[in-house]
């Protein structure tokens, strides 16, 4: 044996503190799974059971479920991140997919072999609990949480507690419908409007001492109808969070539709309701739930601070100290400084959210040896946050990921666009949503869009169905899938909003036309030629689009009509003996038509 | 592991092969490439690289190959490689195909051998040509033709090990999908035997069924599936060496999943 066979000890790997796993549900699922092929357990009941249990159905088949995993306030650690990786070698696809709501998951795979990979998560303390079904859904946090320059204080601490709270609870195993919350560091990195719970932390100054609290916003989310929450309160304090919470979803409990699954999230009951009676009805049930509870509730929340250690470098073997090619893009366009002097928070965009088995696996030394706070963090958008990366280790770092393809650029910008699954796995899936978001990014990459300032604040959003787990409706420019037909011959064909917006001034993006899948990115193109004619100086594609949105806008360009009109010529479908490519969607060479299966999100 | 009955020995563990190394009881061959083995091996190790088997793997010519390596009808034979123990089953099934009696995987890589400091060398050891006779075990090898007709019997289970996407994409009509990745663990070519057993039962691989495995194209995926299912006393099992390649080749039917974009969520 050489000394070059020994191995580099790793740094220390951190581990997560919370078990949310429990290993007999693993037995427990598997029995069921068995019982149900028998005949002794009925498909309905068997549908919410797995749901329950964080095991969505699969398009087309029941023989595959996806399995969601959550990563409770975004937070995964490298062991974790090694299961996973395993995970989805034996029992998926070779990939795993981060997802919009801070969860990973695996699809296609067999039914019979979920109860495995509850096995596994259950080595690393994870679980797919919950994770689908009618019950509180992966509660987020902001990838930026404890390090955001415009952040008041960190509300990581309370998204976990609230996580843990629920989880397993009885009184959240049975709701109307799912129930999600999100726990944010600040308005500008938003998506607090767009969900039903969305709380902003904030520090008020109390005779003198400061006093930490909440803005909460109630009955937003994206759907087939989108709407934005409102604010509860100019106030809530911390100890009234939990009963905030709980005032809700007795409410949403007790008045939510159980019958009309179409409309019964609780945005619904917000909306038909009206928001002052709603308002009223959450601020007196909380008086109750404060004054009923026989002990004291409180909310479980880890105030020890995060160990902030430097892994030591191991000095660059080739002894050069030029970064490589692409260094300055990657540091411009997927890394953002943080509060903590000399530390960044870099940012990994994955194509719509895939990741490979051996990327993962890369990925969790990766964490172990930059990021000081040995995990990461999922984010908003199909991607991952490693925080706490010390300046000096940026470059070495960018060569790492370099060598295993997560050094792609431009994650903060405009050219990471968000592609839910689509006809790659849901059974409510009109397009192949997932493969146009990918097809998106590598042209605009090409045409090296992320290094434009103008775009960067922009987003590109996209959902295979009305049903907006591409968050469309949030997009400055959207779309959501459907399906046209030019005599008998059909095209994959997405309707196009414009305007949307998840921050503090957060509105749903305006429809503006149907556009064919392979007409999008010239769509797009003319879109930003259309802004570099018409802006203002200082405007960026997403100030301009908003104030046309907004009617406020005064040159050639007035409204989203005029906008149509200037796009109109691009859509118009050529027949298919001159571009038979054009009636195929993407990803597929077989000709296009819609096929649905039965959703379950309202199982 | 002697109080269990012979054929539930699948793997031979790391301690024991040092000591019938050091006994000389046993026979070890390195399946990897003449050029890796050259480098280093397992001391005592015979050289039998996959690729130059299967370029003539007629009894015969085994038969011939095996003598060389100084192996006759007594002796332990066990095989290693580098790649998760498929290649290594592929030629311990050879030898159980042609009859010999005593031959397990070692329980790991070598890789992992090396990695946790146990001794290799580079000396290829002279080996005495022994006479190994030959009695085929056409109860372990399933041809295309085999599985046409057992295919329409119902206590027949049919298992595919290649990865997932590959499944979905095509596949012998009635098929399971058991990929090879989940046959191991991070440090061992096979699972213990209680994980093993599990993972089957939960797939309804159990009891007295004739299960018979297949893989891309030349029985090493389902080579390790093979002795995965031995590993757990399943008596019943055979090897579809000429797997899908040869099917498809064939032109035999095979299946699809239908109607969705599966390899679009792929990373790769």
């Amino acid at each position: 044996m050489t000394i070059s066979d020994l191995k580099q000890a790793a740094p220390d790997s951190v581990k997560s503190k919370i078990n949310w796993a429990r290993m007999e549900e693993a037995d427990n699922f598997a029995k069921t799974v068995k019982l149900f092929r028998q005949g002794k357990y009925d498909e309905s009941s068997f549908r919410r059971f797995r749901l329950q249990h964080g095991a969505y159905g699969t398009r087309m088949t029941g023989d595959y479920a996806m399995v969601r995993i959550k990563l409770p306030a975004g937070e995964v650690y490298p062991d974790q991140i090694e299961k996973i990786s395993q995970l989805s070698e034996q029992y998926s696809i070779g990939s795993a997919h981060f997802s919009t709501r801070e969860n990973i998951q695996l699809h296609w795979v067999i039914l019979e072999d979920v109860s495995e990979i509850f096995r596994g998560l259950a080595e690393v303390g994870l679980t797919s609990r919950e994770a689908c079904g009618n019950s509180v859904r992966n509660v987020m946090c902001s990838p930026l949480s404890g390090v955001c320059p415009d952040e008041e204080f960190d509300s990581t601490p309370y998204a976990l507690a609230t996580a843990q709270f629920f989880l397993r609870n009885p009184m959240a195993q049975n709701l109307p419908r799912k129930f999600k919350f999100n726990f944010t560091c600040c308005e500008k990195h938003g998506m607090v409007r767009m969900v039903d719970v969305g709380l902003i932390p904030q520090i008020r100054d109390m005779d003198g001492s400061a006093q930490r609290g909440f803005k909460i916003f109630l009955g937003g989310g994206l759907g087939n109808r989108s709407f934005v929450g409102h604010q509860l309160e100019e106030f809530t304090p911390e100890e009234d969070l939990l009963y905030t919470s709980i005032a809700v979803m007795r409410i949403f409990d007790r008045l939510g539709d159980r019958k009309n699954l179409a409309r019964n999230r609780m945005r619904y009951l917000v909306n038909d309701m009206g928001w002052e009676k709603f308002q009223n009805l959450v601020l007196k049930e909380r008086a109750v739930v404060r004054a009923t509870q026989s002990v004291i509730t409180r909310l479980d929340v880890d105030h020890s601070p995060n160990q902030i250690k430097r892994p030591i470098q191991i000095s660059d073997e080739s002894g050069s100290d030029t970064a490589p090619d692409g260094y300055s893009r990657w540091l411009k366009t997927n890394t953002v400084k943080q509060t903590q002097l000399d530390y960044r928070s870099v940012f990994l965009t994955l194509e719509a959210g895939d990741i490979t088995a051996s990327q993962l696996h890369a990925l969790a030394d990766i964490i172990r040896n930059f990021s000081s706070e040995g995990k990461a963090r999922s984010g908003f958008e199909q991607n991952i946050a490693l925080r706490y990366v010390h300046e000096d280790d940026l470059p070495s770092l960018y060569s790492k990921l370099l060598e295993v393809g997560l050094a792609k650029s431009g994650a903060l910008t405009m050219t990471a666009p968000i592609g839910c699954s689509g006809t790659t796995s849901c059974n409510l899936a009109l397009t192949n949503s997932h493969r146009l978001a990918k097809e998106i990014q590598r042209k605009f990459l090409e045409l090296k869009l992320d290094e434009d300032v103008d775009l960067t604040d922009s987003s590109i959003k996209i959902s295979g169905c009305p049903n907006s787990c591409g968050q469309h409706g949030i997009a400055t420019i959207g779309f959501y899938g459907g399906g046209a037909r030019v005599g008998k011959d059909m095209y994959a064909n997405y309707q196009m909003s414009l305007g949307g917006r998840s921050d503090g001034d957060t509105m749903l993006g305006q429809t503006c036309l149907r556009v064919p899948a392979k007409r999008v990115i010239p769509v797009i193109l003319k879109i930003i030629e259309t802004f570099k004619q018409n802006k203002q100086s200082n405007d960026t594609l997403k100030s301009w689009i908003h104030r046309i949105a907004n009617g406020n806008e005064d040159s050639a360009i007035k409204s989203i009509v005029d906008i149509k009109k200037i796009l109109e010529p691009i859509i118009v479908p050529p027949t298919i003996e001159d571009d038979p490519d054009f009636y195929l969607d993407y990803g597929s060479d077989t000709s296009y038509h819609t096929k649905t299966g039965k959703g379950e999100c309202a199982a | 592991m002697c109080c269990l009955i012979d054929s539930t020995k699948i793997t031979t563990d790391v301690d024991s092969l040092r000591s019938e190394i050091r006994d000389k009881s046993v026979r070890v061959i390195d399946v990897r490439r003449e050029d890796d083995y050259k480098q280093d091996h397992i001391p005592n190790a015979v050289n039998l690289p996959l690729a130059h088997l299967l370029s003539d793997d007629s009894p015969e010519r085994v038969l011939k190959l095996v003598n060389s390596m100084g192996i006759d009808d007594e002796i332990p034979v066990v095989v290693y490689d580098d790649t998760f123990g498929a290649l290594a089953s592929r030629v311990a099934w050879t030898l159980e195909y042609l009859g010999h009696s005593d031959v397990t995987l070692l329980e790991t890589t070598y890789s992992n051998w090396k990695s946790i400091g146990l001794e290799s060398d580079s000396v290829t050891p002279e080996i005495q040509n022994k006479e190994h006779s030959m009695k085929l075990r056409p109860d372990i090898l399933a041809t295309s033709d085999y599985l046409e007709d057992a295919k329409t019997r119902d206590d027949v289970i049919l298992i595919d090990n290649r990865e997932r996407l590959n499944f979905l994409e095509q596949h012998i009509p009635g098929a399971i999908n058991l990929p090879y990745r989940t046959l191991a663990t991070t440090d061992k070519i096979l699972r213990s035997k209680d994980d093993m057993k599990r993972l089957l039962e939960n797939r309804g691989v159990t009891g007295d069924s004739e299960i018979i495995t297949y893989c891309g194209s030349v029985g090493t995926l389902s080579g390790l599936a093979y002795y995965a299912l031995k590993s757990v006393g399943l008596p019943n099992a055979k090897l579809y060496v000429r797997s899908f390649k040869e099917w498809k080749n064939l032109q035999k039917p095979t299946e699809k999943q239908e109607d969705a974009n599966y390899w679009d969520l792929s990373a790769e």
